[in-house]
């Protein structure tokens, strides 16, 4: 071939087009290898509801149930925690839990629950996903005095109240999620589904 | 011999290959102790690449049985807790050698002009090393392995919009599960391993290129003998094959005091808590990642908001990337360097050392003060640098290396 007959701009054509059709080629075949990433049907359809029994929780106490391999708290709380949880909302980033995706509809009050008696919440730090601790007592050394009780992230300290509540000025971003739940009966509960006592 | 040499060489550059980076590689003459964590840190490399493959052999990457094969590695394996405490103890020394070797950086100016693609290739190894250190760190499955893993894993959380749909993307689950420990074993023995030698291969043929800096900080290239040869330069084969050689007779024995005497290094090297099987519902009380990434932890833990936490952590790694732009004083070496600069970079180390420890302590009051303040300093050095760097007092620079 000789040289004097190259057409370079067709050339260029040729070349840029090629690469052009070949980028997107790759980028299809990029997309199951990605997409073998999410969630297996087995992944999603694990986590079914489950049932847990209250009515031996005594009042102070926390007990702790496996919902789609999470810790699910219970807390059965005392009418004097529950006179507190009005004390230090000036302290808390959301007092009034007006970040819907942490609860449902059927929890956002001041008590973050159903029943003010039990709370029910997803034990993952919404910071960067530890289990916060159950720290019940008031005033601890390591806690301060103003500490009236709730759960204390040993990770990275964030730190909430007795209705999961964020304080301010810790890393967690949100109040701790509360699950979907219901009552089947006055001390059976139903974590991971939506009841008809909503 | 010498036939099927040639014979080899007329179908493969063999003996090309040989004299242009051992035999004929010019080396500067005055090197010092700082150069010996180059050529160990690819001896670690080999290390854990062998060790890995044995590992391999016997471990398993299930959810169910992970953590009961490593026990039966440690038990049952003929000499498996042999293999295992090298891997281990070489983890570790990876990352004391890469450090030393990146501070002999900072101090002779080695990532500056030409070699600002060295120090680039070399910072990308630094990161494929922390994955691959991150994800070989799940493969035992106990619940440091388990809870490390779910706070790393959350910081991608921390951005905006995409962040939740992409931690779940990288689990494959709603939790930390069998789904992620599979994804992180391939990735950890097949995928990282290729990214880190063909990085290792790209940082030595871009030194080769433009070759070594030197203590002095002085461009050997200049001064040259009629043949070509630098007048300061000698082969790196034979004179400093032997002398690294001595330098690994050294470190093997450092690593083999740890080996065979403190294998779990207090605890920092291998943590307790690694020693009970992962339990997704409990958080152990003290958590901390191990001792080569306490200091970037720090900062994430000063900062008392999630997405900015984890901004300045993120940027803690990447301003080191851009170094060579940051520092614009045109001497290389510390020993021609201000006072200013002596004194900046000897703040940095000391605060990335006591970073480090500040996030190995329980949080407290004074320990979340402390980190902060630390933190800060981390950033002043570059912020220093660049303000200094520019019109820095500096002393005459030789024409040739010292000693």
């Amino acid at each position: 071939m000789s040289t004097d007959s190259v057409n370079n701009g067709k050339r260029r054509f040729l070349v840029a087009s090629t690469s052009v059709v070949g980028a997107v080629g790759v980028g299809f075949v990029a997309v199951p290898f990605l997409a073998s990433w999410m969630p297996s049907e087995r992944a999603k359809n694990a986590g079914a509801p489950i049932e847990a029994d209250v009515s031996r929780l005594e009042e102070g106490r926390m007990m702790t149930v496996e919902w789609q391999s999470k810790p699910v708290w219970i807390v059965r709380r005392s009418e004097k925690t529950l006179a507190n949880l009005e004390e230090s909302t000036d302290q808390l980033r959301d007092p009034a839990s007006e970040n819907v995706d942490q609860q449902p509809e059927y929890a956002q009050n001041m008590y973050r629950s159903i029943k003010p008696e039990f709370l029910v919440l997803v034990g993952i730090c919404t910071h960067l996903g530890c289990s916060p601790t159950f720290r019940p007592d008031i005033a601890p050394a390591d806690l301060g005095e103003d500490w009236l009780g709730g759960f204390f992230c040993p990770c990275h300290s964030s730190k909430f109240d007795m209705a999961g509540r964020v304080y301010s000025g810790v890393p967690a971003p949100t109040n701790l999620v509360v699950p979907p739940h219901y009552y089947v009966t006055d001390t059976t509960i139903i974590v991971g589904k939506e009841g008809g006592n909503a | 011999m010498g036939k099927l040499l040639g014979w080899v060489d007329d179908r493969f550059p063999l003996m090309k290959m040989w004299n242009e980076h051992l035999a004929e590689y010019y080396t500067p003459k005055n090197f010092n102790f700082w150069y010996f964590f180059g050529s160990l840190a690819l001896l670690v490399l080999v290390i854990q690449i062998v060790s890995g493959i044995f590992l391999t052999m016997h471990y398993k990457p299930d959810g169910a049985a992970a953590f009961a094969s490593v026990e039966y590695i440690m038990r049952d394996v003929p000499y498996g807790w042999l293999i295992r405490y090298i891997h281990s103890t070489g983890a570790t020394a990876f990352f004391i050698v890469v450090y030393l070797h990146m501070f002999r950086g900072l101090m002779y100016g080695s990532y500056k002009k030409p070699r600002e693609l060295i120090w680039l290739f070399g910072m990308f190894i630094y990161l494929a090393l922390m994955a691959e250190a991150f994800m070989g760190y799940l493969l035992p499955w106990g619940q440091m392995s388990y809870w490390g893993a779910q706070v790393i894993i959350s910081l991608f959380s921390a951005i905006p919009v995409i962040g939740d749909d992409l931690t779940l993307w990288i689990r494959g689950d709603f939790v930390i599960s069998d789904a992620t420990l599979n994804r992180f074993f391939a990735l950890h023995v097949v995928a990282l391993p290729f990214v880190i030698v063909f990085l290792v291969i790209a940082h030595i043929l871009a030194l080769h290129e433009v070759g070594s800096n030197n203590p002095d900080g002085v461009e050997i290239k200049k001064n040259k003998d009629s043949k070509g040869i630098p007048l300061d330069g000698i082969p790196f084969h034979p004179y400093y094959t032997v002398k690294d050689i001595a330098g690994v007779a050294v470190f093997l024995f450092f690593f083999s005091v740890v080996l065979f005497y403190f294998p779990a290094g207090g605890g920092y090297f291998l943590e307790h808590a690694n020693f009970i099987a992962s339990d997704p519902l409990k958080t152990p009380a003290h958590i901390a990642p191990v001792w080569y990434f306490t200091p970037f932890y720090a900062i994430l833990r000063a900062v008392p908001d999630k997405l900015m936490g984890v901004g300045a952590m993120g940027a803690a790694i990447v301003v080191l990337f851009f170094l060579p732009w940051i520092d614009r004083c045109k001497v290389k070496s510390i020993r021609y360097r201000s006072v200013v600069y002596k004194v900046n970079l000897i703040v940095f180390a000391v605060t990335f050392v006591v970073l480090g420890w500040l996030a190995m302590q329980p949080v407290t009051d004074t320990i979340t003060n402390l980190s902060r303040l630390f933190t800060l300093l981390y950033f002043a050095f570059f912020v220093v640098l660049f303000v200094t760097s520019k019109n820095e007092q500096t002393k005459p620079v030789p024409d040739r290396v010292t000693s």
